[in-house]
Formats: structure tokens, sequence, C-alpha cells
């Protein structure tokens, strides 16, 4: 088990229960800064529930979440906590009255108290490294399944995280559209943040990731390296998902 | 010959009682601006209550919205105006014009509010939250402004609602529209002339508002919404 204090995200044993629904059955790993790690498993077996857990959304039955000193599930500071901790998920969660510069100066108006020119400022940055200079004035009616997660990733990192989540970034998109935004993932990752990321783009795995977490009913079967995983999974388990994932998506070799 | 004598003669009775007309216009008006400007307040406040308050809060909430909806405007105008002077609350017309359509408007406002505050997805709270938004700033700056603009066709409705059916104050005196017309035609006896005139009245008042409210409407448009 890796030191706490050395990770950025260190999860232990973590456990939920919705119901008579056990969701999560004792779930470790951490995260060091710079990783990147990508989550797969099939359908209703807690993937998004673990993401929830770690900026509390979900509040955790037992174990513990270590963002750096900070224990997430006790502590009493959790928006702050949450200010360090991007989220990026399937439905975009755009605000649909404010434009894509104001959806990212939001954050930073009324959480950081930034003030406003220069929140505007650090907005039209974030929003230039993913690409979306021409749209600056739009509303998120007006922008593309693709545009619309771009903003939202621009909208997460204007609040200078430490760690961004994704929980299947792009299932809600087009096919022609998946490319752009998995693009700003793996440029992103390569310049160094720390990534958690519940995806089955398995290229994009295979491009940056360090680690490739499979979980099934609430429990971690198998992780190691992408090589390893593609090449000889362990647990029969993770080698029929696997064959699966390549009849869905395709074998996601190419980079 | 005869028409021409009619349309002479209501033109005739209008000018004369000009005055009339335009007092009881007047104070139709007023009325429902502030109904609307008041009842829309604490109809926003009644649904934010019944949609974030603690369990009493969001049930007294719950509870006003759907007794007010649920009884004749005319039955609360007369508890307000008769029943309560028998508790010593003695209100004149007026007041009880105003009180009684603002707390009226207030219910049916709250309810079109609750529905718009439901059409804003839980995808949004989830990434307020994640921002590191409170929820009071979460409700405050992403839900209300677009719980408001869903509203806005209902609210307009409500507007031409109100103008017409604050007609019903000529029932306990007070000085609108409709009152200054019977008042009128009791002396000239002209009632179907009179009442005539007046709807014209309401007829242009209304399309006129209509007119304002959409150019209003159409300059704050937002792509996305209704
Ligand atoms: N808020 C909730 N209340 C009750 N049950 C929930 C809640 N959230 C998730 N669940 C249940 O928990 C289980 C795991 O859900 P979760 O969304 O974490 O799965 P997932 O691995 O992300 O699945 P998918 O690939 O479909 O997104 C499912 O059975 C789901 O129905
Ligand atoms: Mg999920």
């Amino acid at each position: 088990m890796e030191d706490k204090n050395r990770s950025l995200l260190n999860i232990i044993d973590l456990k939920k229960s919705f119901g008579d629904n056990l969701v999560l059955d004792g779930i470790s790993f951490s995260l060091d800064t710079g990783e990147n790690k990508v989550i797969i498993g099939p359908s209703g077996t807690g993937k998004s529930t673990v993401l929830n857990c770690v900026n509390r959304l979900v509040v955790p039955d037992g174990g513990e979440i270590w963002l750096e000193d900070t224990e997430i599930i006790s502590c009493n500071n959790i928006n702050e906590i949450r200010q360090e901790i991007g989220y990026v998920f399937q439905g975009f969660g755009l605000f649909h009255h404010l434009t894509a510069l104001r959806n990212v100066m939001l954050g930073l108006i009324r959480v950081k108290k930034v003030p406003k020119k220069e929140a505007k400022e650090q907005a039209i940055a974030k929003l230039e490294q993913v690409g979306l200079l021409d749209v600056l004035d739009s509303y998120p009616a007006q922008l593309s399944g693709g545009q619309k997660q771009r903003v939202a990733i621009a909208r997460a990192l204007a609040m200078e995280p430490k760690l961004m989540l994704f929980d299947e970034p792009t299932s809600a998109l087009d096919p022609e559209l998946i490319g752009e935004v998995l693009n700003v993932m793996k440029n992103l990752a390569r310049e160094g943040m720390t990534m958690l990321v519940v995806t089955h783009e398995m290229g994009f795995a295979r491009a940056v990731s360090d680690e490739i977490i499979f979980m099934e009913k609430g429990k971690i079967v198998e992780k190691s390296s992408p090589e390893k995983m593609f090449k000889q999974p362990e647990n029969p388990r993770t080698r029929e998902f696997l064959f699966k994932l390549d009849e869905l998506y395709g074998k996601g070799g190419e980079e | 010959m005869l028409e021409v004598l009619t349309e002479f003669m209501i033109i005739d009775i209008f000018v004369r009682n000009f005055g009339r007309f335009m007092s009881g216009l007047r104070f139709t008006i007023t009325l429902t601006l502030v109904v609307m400007f008041l009842g829309t307040i604490l109809g926003v406040i009644l649904a934010l209550g019944r949609s974030y308050g603690i369990k009493p809060i969001s049930w007294f909430c719950t509870a006003y919205i759907e007794i007010i909806r649920g009884t004749p405007m005319l039955a609360q105008l007369f508890i307000l105006y008769f029943a309560l002077p028998a508790y010593g609350i003695r209100l004149s017309a007026v007041a009880v014009a105003y009180l009684g359509f603002t707390l009226n408007c207030a219910a049916y406002q709250a309810e079109y509010t609750r529905v718009s505050i439901e059409s804003v997805g839980a995808d949004q709270y989830k990434s307020a939250y994640s921002l590191g938004m409170k929820r009071w700033q979460t409700i405050l700056f992403i839900v209300l402004p677009q719980a408001v603009r869903w509203s806005i066709p209902a609210w307009t409705n409500e507007f031409i609602y109100i103008l017409k059916y604050t007609s019903l104050a000529y029932i306990i005196g007070a000085p609108d529209l409709m009152t200054q017309g019977k008042f009128i035609a009791s002396r000239n006896y002209q009632f179907f002339r009179v009442y005539l005139i007046a709807a014209i009245i309401y007829l242009i008042i209304v399309l006129l508002s209509t007119w304002i409210i959409d150019k209003i409407e159409k300059k704050f448009k937002i792509p996305g919404f209704g």
C-alpha cells in the first residue's frame, strides 16, 4: 500500500450501498501526481459512484479518500476540496443560460472570488487551450456535443484543479466528435495533469494511461499497465470484458 | 343609418365620461402592475420554499398554493372583504383588491416557477457543486435565472389574466374600470354600450401589453429557452 502522504489521491477500502444494493465493495487504489488511470467495467458496476464519492457528491458508507493531507469523507471544507477536483461527465452539465465564456467565468467569480476582468482573461485562456476561441459568446444550445464537452473541460480547468475526474466524457457524443474531446484530454495528460478517467475508449487508455483498473460488481478485479492488460490479462473476466469491448468499440490500438 | 347612430352614441358616451373611464383604467392598470410585481416576488419565494425548504416550510408553501388554486378568486375576495371584519380586521375595498389579487396571483406564479425550477436538470447541480458552489449559490445563480426564463410564457398569460380579472374588484366596489362603467351606466341606462366601451378598452390594453411583453421577451431571448 502506498504511503498516503505521497499520493495525490488515495482511496482506501471504499464502500457504498444504495439501500440493499451494494455498489462499492471495498475499492482501493491511489494516484500519484501526474498519473493517469482509466477505470473500465460493465454497466452498473459502480464506476460513476467511485468518482462521485471522490468529490463527495455521493457520501460513502465506509473507507477513506485522501486528497493529499485531507480526508474527503470527513472533512468540513468540502467546497474548498471540490475546487481542487475538476469533474467532467457524460451529460456536460453546462449552464444553459450562460455563454461558453460565462460558463467558464462563473466558478472563478462566485467561488474563487476572482475580479471579473481577471476571470474573463483566465476563462479565455482556458477556452483557447481547448480550441474554442471562436465560440466564446455562443450559448450551450448553439454548440455541438464536442464543443459542449470542451467548454465543460475548460470550466473545470479554470479552477486550477490538482486532479481531473472524467466520467465517460465521450459517451454522449456522435462518433465524429469524440476525437476532438479525446485530443484535449490527451494533451492535458501529456502536460502532466493528474487524471482519473472512466472510459471505454481503449485508444485513449493505451496512449496515455499509466494503469487500467477493471471493476466489476463493486470490486476491482484487476489493475495493471495497459500493455499487460491488453496482452495478458490475468483474470478470465477481464479477458472476456476486453473481448466484448473490442467487438463494441474496435481494437482501439490506433493513436 | 341606425349603425352609424349607434357608433356615434358609443363615441358620445365615451367622450362624455372620458374622465371616469380613464380613472377606472388607471386603477385597473396600477392594480395589475402592482399585483404582478408583488405576486411574482411572493410566488418565487413560495416556489423556493416548496422546492428547497425544510419540511414544515415546504408543507406550508404547498398548502398555501393548493388552497388558493383550489378555491374561486371571488370567494377569496369575499372572505377578505366580508368575513374578516367579523374578526376585527376591516380593510377598504381598495386594500382588499390589492391584497386579494396579490395573494391569488402569488399562488399561480409559485406553481409556474416550481415547474420551471424542476426543469433545470440534475447535471447542472452536479457541475455547480463540483465547482465548489454552495447550494444557495447554485439556486441563485443557476437555477433561478433559468426558471425565470422558462416561466415567461406562463407569466405573460398570468398578466393578461390578472388584467381582465381585476374586473372582479367591482363586486366589492373598488374603483376599477368595471366599477366606473357600472357607475356610468347606472346614470345613463346605456348598459350595453357602456360595457361595450369597457370591453373595447380591455381589449386594447390586452393587445397592447401582449405586444410590449413580446418585444421585451424577444430582446432578452437566449438560444435554448422556449
Ligand atoms: N443515487 C443513486 N440512488 C440509487 N441507486 C444508485 C444511485 N446511483 C447509482 N445507483 C446504482 O448503483 C449502481 C452503480 O451505478 P454506477 O452509476 O456507479 O455504475 P456505472 O459503473 O457508472 O455504470 P454505467 O457504465 O452504466 O455508467 C447501479 O445499480 C445504479 O442503479
Ligand atoms: Mg457511469
